[in-house]
């Protein structure tokens, strides 16, 4: 690394390869569509969009964000910021680790960014631009602020009523007491009004609703304690439950910010795999002139033009140029296809070798993507009737406790003849201890706890409830393109003839056609000197080696100049007027798929192939895995019918997939899963998004869902018996505070340490995943 | 027991002081970058101490060479 002379210490590389795939920390695999001699090269587009990320600062200065996801540790950080604070037109800049981000300021907004890139790859580090305007929430998370500062704020009133209450328990009395009492009133009345609020106002929202959560009985424990404490300390009485209501707020409040940063962490994570997206293009303007217009400002009718490595931005139909295109995301083929004049083209489509230009038949608001899009909307709608476990444990507990506290206070009522303060007194206690503190942390810890083992391999959890939901599959569907298979397809068979080997692959490095690529990459020999070189797209190279006129690509079109035999498949090469040697492609599958679907299978769980490839590669593939349900030749409004069907006939499938015609269908199932590798629009509608390319990562994940269903059950089932135990206490009236506050603090205790368990468990399960257990102590 | 109406406002400054510089610091986004900032302080760049006064210097000596 270049930087390396530049301090003492040697410079980390995390396995970070300057070549083709690189590798990030995570052991994750871009699919990149560039060489690297052409991925330096940017387009007037790239700088256009370059450009449109900076922001202007009211000073005259720019403001950009790069993501950077290879920053891995302090000396990654101080390379970083060296190369970029000595950069021409860079008058600052600041990288942050956590996020793997760098904040770049500016000399003015026009300083070129690309220049910046460049910089940075040639260091080793992949950056990309961030839409500043995108992350601003993310970036100031306002919840989370709050709901630490709702933390510190009962953290200092449990503190402060504790140290009171603690006195008072130890045998203060009289007017100590009382001042005691008043005190902590005055404490408390401010702290749980501020610190209470989320649950508050969760509660009066699903109130309104006509329904309840976890969050009623929370609130009117919490309410009725503080309302009964400020009574009794002002009419001299002895008991106050100042301390229970608020040491019940900051346990809560800890569950609540654990399951808060454990998404904010994953989402973040997540939005740093996005590479920026077309949002704008080329256009010719009616004089002649090419300048850059956003997505929204592109009417339909426009004349845009697409270079190669491009991705097409809006729906659109080739007036000029041929090319090859790479469908895989948009349809799930694997292998491009060519197209030339008159071919419509839809967004997300990747261009691969020649320049076009095509006229957009749609605004943006229309194009496939924005259907895609709203088809997942739609389709995220059948999902929100999913009710999370502690919902519904909250619909039967919530109703029997609430009915308890009355049927306590109507009791005493008759049994002391009409004391009503004794009476509201034992009831509300009965409502304090059994407010489901542990209840309220069973579920939380336990997912804390599972996203953190997920995380260590490489796998991302956006939502706790996803964990749930996992849990309860009975149906795998995989896709193939991208999913099960690497979608890179691979050379099987080489000639023995050094000679033709060497000329192919000579040919095949002037190519971004992925079987091009495929083949380059295959051929250890050294390409020689090729004059002349020519792509044409839609059917291949040629050049002339060594003064002989050699092609590489299609069948027909290389048996114009050479005898090709009859049974060759596509690519072909040949030098002119000799014999033609074909390669062969196959896909590639994912490391790990033949692992994940015997695993899935010898768990009883039915998997299912679903594919908008051909019959042939379908079929080829689902035998090679075993797999005897498959679909072939969906549309992505198909694959949602398909597992909508399913839902009613009372499955609960889980959909794995990566392509944008998968997008809608990863929101129909059940739960969804995706690869880091996915396109932007299926990795943001996914559950669960796994960095690292084994594909054991399924199994695995379902596996770590089990086992936290598990846990979260048996919490349930600690926090019953904790009921069942103390509730008679509390109907009797027997319980004081200082009872009140030993029970639930030890009730939540054993919930925690019985989550935590998820974290040394599985030992016995090494055998299964012994790959998964290895990675994990590599990382 | 009269000392508890001065520990008790005590006991509640000390804790309200410890809050305001919690919000100060959770403002002031130290809490933005955990990680980078403990690892920062590895690999920054050196300044040497600037010249100060005689007897800051002096203070200086004694404390890291004892």
């Amino acid at each position: 690394m270049a930087t390396a002379k530049t301090h003492t210490l040697p410079m980390p590389n995390h396995g970070i390869k300057t070549g083709n795939d690189q590798v990030t920390d995570i052991g994750l695999k871009i699919r990149q569509p560039n060489e690297p001699t052409l991925q330096t090269m940017h387009s007037p587009l790239d700088r256009a969009q370059a450009r449109a990320t900076v922001k202007s600062k009211p000073d005259g200065q720019g403001v950009c964000i790069l993501s950077v996801p290879d920053i891995r540790c302090g000396s990654c950080v101080a390379a970083v910021e060296r190369a970029l604070n000595s950069h021409a037109g860079v008058l600052s800049a600041r990288v942050n680790l956590t996020r793997k981000q760098a904040t770049v300021v500016l000399e003015t907004p026009d300083t070129d960014t690309t220049a910046i890139i460049e910089t940075l790859a040639g260091l080793g580090y992949n950056a990309n631009h961030v839409d500043i305007l995108e992350t601003d929430d993310e970036k100031t998370d306002l919840i989370g602020r709050y709901l630490l500062r709702a933390i510190a704020v009962a953290g200092f009133g449990a503190a402060n009523i504790m140290l009171l209450s603690v006195a008072v328990w130890s045998g203060a009395e009289g007017q100590t007491r009382e001042t005691f009492h008043f005190i902590s009133a005055l404490i408390a009345i401010p702290v749980v009004s501020y610190a209470g609020q989320p649950f508050f106002k969760s509660a009066a929202s699903v109130l309104e609703k006509g329904r309840t959560n976890m969050d009623v009985p929370i609130s009117l424990g919490v309410i009725f304690a503080l309302l009964l404490s400020v009574f009794e300390a002002f009419q001299g009485g002895e008991h106050v439950f100042f301390d229970a209501a608020v040491t019940l707020l900051l346990f809560l409040l800890a569950g609540r910010y654990l399951d808060h940063l454990m998404r904010q962490r994953a989402r973040s994570a997540v939005s740093s795999l996005a590479r920026l997206s077309p949002r704008g293009a080329m256009v010719r303007q009616e004089d002649g002139t090419i300048s850059y217009q956003e997505l929204k400002n592109i009417p339909s009718g426009s004349i845009i033009l697409i270079a190669p490595g491009e991705p097409v931005p809006v729906d659109a139909q080739i007036f000029k140029g041929e090319t090859d295109l790479d469908r895989s995301l948009v349809t799930g083929e694997a292998m491009p296809v060519a197209a030339g004049r008159g071919d419509t083209l839809e967004s997300g489509t990747l261009n691969l070798t020649g320049f076009i230009e095509a006229k957009s038949l749609r605004s943006a608001d229309d194009s496939f993507l924005a259907q895609i899009m709203r088809m997942q909307t739609d389709a995220e709608a059948g999902r929100g009737k999913y009710v999370r476990i502690a919902d519904r444990a909250a619909r039967l507990y919530a109703p029997v406790v609430h009915v308890l506290a009355l049927a306590t206070f109507i009791g005493w009522l008759l049994y002391t003849g009409g004391d009503w303060q004794r009476a509201a007194f034992i009831s509300i206690s009965v409502l304090i201890i059994t407010c489901p503190c542990a209840l309220g942390l069973a579920v939380p810890v336990a997912h804390v706890v599972a996203a953190g083992r997920l995380m260590r391999m490489g796998i991302l959890m956006k939502d706790g409830s996803a964990l749930e939901r996992l849990a309860e599959i009975d149906t795998a569907v995989f896709d193939k393109t991208g999913t099960i298979t690497t979608g890179t397809p691979v050379v099987e068979n080489l000639p023995d003839d050094k000679v033709l080997c060497s000329g192919a692959k000579t040919l095949a490095i002037h190519s971004r056609h992925p079987a091009a690529r495929a083949i380059a990459k295959r051929i250890s020999e050294n390409p020689v000197e090729a004059k002349d070189v020519n792509e044409i797209p839609g059917f291949g190279v040629e050049a002339s080696i060594a003064g002989k006129h050699a092609r590489l690509g299609r069948k027909d079109w290389i048996s114009e100049m050479a005898h090709v035999p009859d049974d060759a498949q596509s690519p072909v090469f040949a030098f002119e007027n000799s014999e033609a040697v074909s390669f062969d492609l196959s896909e590639t599958l994912r490391s790990g798929a033949h692992d994940a679907i015997k695993d899935l299978k010898a768990s009883g769980i039915n998997v299912a192939l679903l594919s908008g490839d051909t019959e042939q590669r379908v079929s080829h593939i689902a035998t090679l895995l075993g797999i005897e349900n498959t679909r072939h030749g969906e549309t992505p409004g198909g694959k949602v019918d398909w597992l909508n069907a399913m839902q009613r006939a009372g499955r609960k499938a889980l959909m794995v997939g990566d392509g944008l015609n998968d997008t809608a269908a990863l929101s129909a199932a059940h739960v969804s899963m995706a690869p880091a590798t996915a396109s932007d629009a299926g990795r943001m509608a996914a559950d669960f998004v796994f960095l690292r390319s084994n594909l054991k990562a399924v199994s695995a994940t379902w596996r770590i869902a089990r086992d936290t269903a598990r846990i979260v059950y048996q919490n349930f089932g600690l926090a019953i018996a904790y009921n069942c135990i103390a509730i008679p206490f509390a109907v009797a009236g027997w319980v004081t505070p200082l009872i009140a506050a030993l029970a639930m603090s030890a009730s939540s205790i054993l919930v925690i340490g019985n989550a935590l368990r998820l974290n040394r468990t599985k030992l016995h399960n090494a055998e299964h995943v012994p790959h998964l257990s290895e990675e994990r102590f590599a990382a | 027991m009269t000392i508890l109406l001065f520990l008790i406002p005590v006991t509640l400054c000390m804790g309200i002081v410890a809050l305001t510089a919690f919000f100060w610091s959770m403002k002031s986004g130290q809490y933005e970058d955990l990680s980078g900032d403990a690892e920062r302080i590895l690999f920054e760049e050196d300044f040497p101490l600037q010249k100060t006064s005689r007897r800051n210097l002096k203070d200086d000596s004694k404390e890291t060479f004892k």
